[in-house]
């Protein structure tokens, strides 16, 4: 019997009157929607990179580093707590993440109290006078875990320094930030902003620190290069003492200004800086020191006065970007470890302007084309196949938007592929249709056997593309993402529409005119 | 109501012979092909640059060529794209770690001069080209798994492996073909891959779907015969869909812009490919497996 229960009519009903309801911004400007009342839907198709021009960058934290940073950290907190409890130990031995010290058999009970009350976590074992303090899987995890999410804070930060307008900075994976910039057409600066850690320490320079016998560095010291030239033009070297006398983070705010017509750095130290720089500045008066970026001595300046209020000036050779950059990334603070970028795909506006036209174009004129080809093959039923397909594209532009899904090139693409395949749908059950009242059916157990025949096919062929386009999401990226959301959107509302829609019009056709034989 | 003889029409199946040399003929072309020229792997899969540029004149690419010849920072590919202004460039770069290829880009920026239009660039370290391709091996071979084992609960296991026997000759030909024309493999290649994948699968379970409805009507029918009916009953759904994906698939491949061209063309190659292997590769290839088992249970019997 062909039946269609009253509780679907009103479902199929809901489905369109939604799809319409949100697919109806994207017919609007901007402008126009802001002078719409709050009630309506506004959300519009979220255009990709590759279609409204912009810049993506794939950066990946150097997490080594901070496993590597976290024993030693580790290591050097032992000793101190233990040189506190006046308890002798050697220098430690690292060997992967076990760090062993040796301490007097008699004060080893002692000792490994002591490391217990100051971190819980670690394991400790004792093998004779050797004390092993091994770091924990979980430690580690929950650093690096730290270190990840204050990198996206940072990265986050120096990109609002910058204006950007819109910035998207996601996490991907356990150590990959996605970074995608629209209308960022040249995204050189901000490759350069985030690819400096700008871990900035103020050390004391001691240039005699060298063994007159060897010539190497004296423990304790480290020679840099100074960024600034030495007379000759030959790179110059300071050695510089390891201790840190005021850390970067220690700072309130960074200004570029100019001083005596140079850009300088300005900046200003919190509370606890000030107390630092000042005590720091009043010991060593008349002595060199140095301001450490990166590793390398950006400025090394005599200390002439004790320097009280907190506020100082880096001057270096910097040009006005320089100094610029500088400031800004003092302000955002340092990263936690080394970011790399992996990848950067840059859509220039003009190509995106010209993707979305040709894209706009041509899935109107596929659109238009199969809606002529249906209406020609099935006449009254391919008007119905098509009225579903204009419905179809109504809920596909209505799930992107309600979902702010991304549309991409591919995207279209998909869109257009559903398009074909959308028909096909229709087709199976038309073309079933056609053979039973071919077999000498009545219309409209043809149309009941039809259908019903139809469904099977249809479920099992779209379920199995499905599958396809949910692995395309699971293990694509990007603009191939963006070809696997409209296909798994597309067979959705196919369906939908093939089961639903038409079947609800070709319903209604056979009520109200009883048609004796049926001509598709 | 329903006959006890089915109906038929067309004897495709009396060409399944002359389709398996011919489907031989292609894959082992396709396996020379891929082994001595190699696939064009894009920036996505292998790292590198990819720069498409926009000169106020058409620039001279012998010239250009000539210039990045002098840099000697590897193979650089430079060619037309689109329009006499518009310049592809793709460096290929091998193993070199990511500072290597910003430096690369700068490099380049540097030999094309102020006057040009950046309208897209690329730069893609070797360790996403790892991970792209890594993920991109793993998304066919679970597409292939899945889809074997949905055909297998829901028709029989016979039905899954013509299916996937199928669905691997059309990836093997589509591999092929992109040898053949030199197309870069790159992502949204492997989409194309995977949507020709799905659209032959789809076609290729309509046909079965009818050889299980039928074979449950008549049942004493041979399989030979059951097939060649259910290929004719839905041979006219079979060209309809083909007809009205590629109307679509064309109005895109002509006026979709540069971009995506190579995406289209390999997608109108699927449609054709799909729809043939459907027909000569999933359903001759149940009709062998089959017929191996009837007659393997035959001798059983003696």
């Amino acid at each position: 019997m062909v039946y269609f229960p009253t509780w679907k009519k009103i479902t199929t009903l809901i489905v369109i009157l939604m799809g319409l309801w949100y697919s109806l911004p994207n017919f609007f400007s901007e402008s126009q929607l802001d002078t719409l009342p709050s009630w309506m839907a506004k959300e519009r198709i979220n255009l990709g990179l590759d279609l409204q021009g912009g810049s993506h960058l794939l950066l990946e934290i150097e997490l080594k580093e901070i496993e590597s940073e976290l024993i030693s950290m580790t290591a050097d907190a032992v000793r101190t707590t233990l040189a506190g409890e006046k308890i002798r130990t050697s220098r430690p031995l690292i060997t992967g993440r076990k760090i062993s010290f040796q301490i007097p058999q008699n004060k080893i009970q002692a000792a490994k109290k002591e490391i217990r009350d100051m971190d819980p976590l670690l394991a400790l074992s004792i093998e004779g006078n050797k004390l092993n303090v091994e770091i924990q899987d979980d430690q580690i995890r929950q650093h690096k875990e730290k270190a990840v999410q204050q990198s996206i804070e940072i990265v986050r930060r120096r990109i609002d320094e910058t204006g950007t307008r819109e910035p998207t900075i996601q996490r991907q994976g356990e150590s990959r930030i996605i970074v995608q910039l629209p209308g960022v057409s040249d995204p050189a600066r901000i490759k350069s902003l985030l690819g400096k850690t700008a871990r900035m320490t103020f050390h004391m320079v001691d240039d005699g620190a060298k063994s007159a016998v060897s010539g190497r560095v004296k423990p304790g010291y480290q020679e840099l290069l100074s960024a600034d030239s030495g007379l000759s033009g030959q790179p110059r070297t300071h050695i510089i003492h390891k201790r840190i006398l005021v850390n970067g983070e220690n700072l309130k705010d960074a200004q570029a200004t100019f001083q005596q017509g140079e850009p300088v750095v300005s900046m200003r130290f919190d509370a606890i800086g000030t107390r630092r720089f000042a005590d720091a500045t009043k010991k060593y008066v008349g002595q060199q020191f140095a301001i450490v970026l990166d590793g390398q001595i950006i400025s090394a300046p005599v200390i002439r006065e004790p320097i009280l209020t907190g506020s100082g000036v880096i001057s270096g050779s910097f040009t006005t970007e320089d100094a610029q950059d500088l400031s800004l990334l003092l302000r955002a603070g340092a990263l936690p470890a080394p970011l790399n970028i992996l990848e950067e795909r840059t859509v220039g506006p003009g190509l995106g302007e010209d993707s979305v036209k040709a894209g706009e174009f041509a899935s109107l004129l596929a659109f238009s084309l199969v809606l002529i080809f249906m209406a020609i093959i099935y006449k009254r039923f391919g008007i119905y196949a098509d009225i579903a397909l204009l419905i179809n594209m109504t809920l596909i532009f209505g799930a992107l938007s309600a979902l702010q899904a991304t549309l991409t090139l591919p995207g279209i693409a998909g869109i257009v592929l559903t398009i074909g395949m959308a028909v096909d749908a229709n087709v199976l059950i038309f073309q079933r249709i056609k053979e039973e009242s071919l077999k000498g059916r009545t219309p409209i157990s043809a149309i009941d056997v039809g259908y019903r025949q139809a469904t099977v096919a249809i479920f099992d062929a779209n379920l199995t593309t499905f599958i396809c386009a949910l692995l395309l999401y699971v293990f694509g990226t990007g603009p191939v993402r963006g070809f696997a959301v409209t296909l798994i959107f597309g067979l959705v509302t196919s369906i939908f529409c093939a089961l639903m829609v038409t079947r609800l019009l070709i319903i209604r056709w056979l009520r109200s005119t009883k048609p004796k034989t049926l001509r598709i | 109501m329903a006959s006890k003889e089915p109906a038929s029409g067309i004897n495709f199946l009396s060409y399944r012979f002359i389709s398996a040399v011919l489907s031989a003929v292609l894959l082992v072309y396709s396996a020379y092909l891929l082994s001595v020229k190699g696939m064009n792997y894009g920036i996505d899969f292998e790292g590198g640059v990819l720069i498409e540029a926009r000169f106020e004149t058409a620039p001279d690419l012998s010239a250009l060529r000539q210039q990045f010849k002098l840099m000697e920072i590897g193979e650089a590919g430079i060619q037309n794209f689109g329009s006499d202004q518009d310049v592809l460039i793709r460096l290929r770069v091998g193993d070199e770690d990511e500072e290597v290829i910003s430096a690369l880009l700068n490099q380049v920026k540097s030999v094309l001069g102020d006057n040009v239009e950046y309208r897209r660039v690329e730069t893609v370290g070797p360790k996403v080209g790892d991970d792209l391709r890594s993920g991109a091996m793993w998304a066919v071979m679970l597409s292939l798994i899945a889809i074997l084992m949905y055909i297998t609960m829901r028709f029989e296991w016979q039905y899954g492996a013509a299916a996937v026997v199928a669905i691997f000759h059309d990836i093997f030909l589509t591999l092929g073909f992109f040898a053949l024309l030199d197309f870069e493999f790159n992502l949204p290649s492997l989409a194309a891959l995977l949507t020709i994948a799905g659209y032959s699968i789809n076609d290729t379970i309509v046909v079965f779907d009818r050889v299980r409805e039928n074979r449950r009507k008549y049942r004493t029918t041979p399989l030979y015969q059951l097939i060649n009916t259910s290929l004719n009953e839905t041979l006219s759904r079979t060209l309809l869909t083909s007809a009205t994906t590629l109307i679509a698939v064309s109005a895109f491949l002509f006026f979709g812009g540069e971009v995506i061209r190579d995406f289209n063309t390999v997608l109108i190659w699927g449609v054709f490919v799909g729809t043939y292997s459907s027909v000569y590769i999933a359903s001759a290839f149940l009709l062998y497996i089959e017929t191996f088992l009837q007659n393997k249970a035959g001798e059983t019997e003696d």
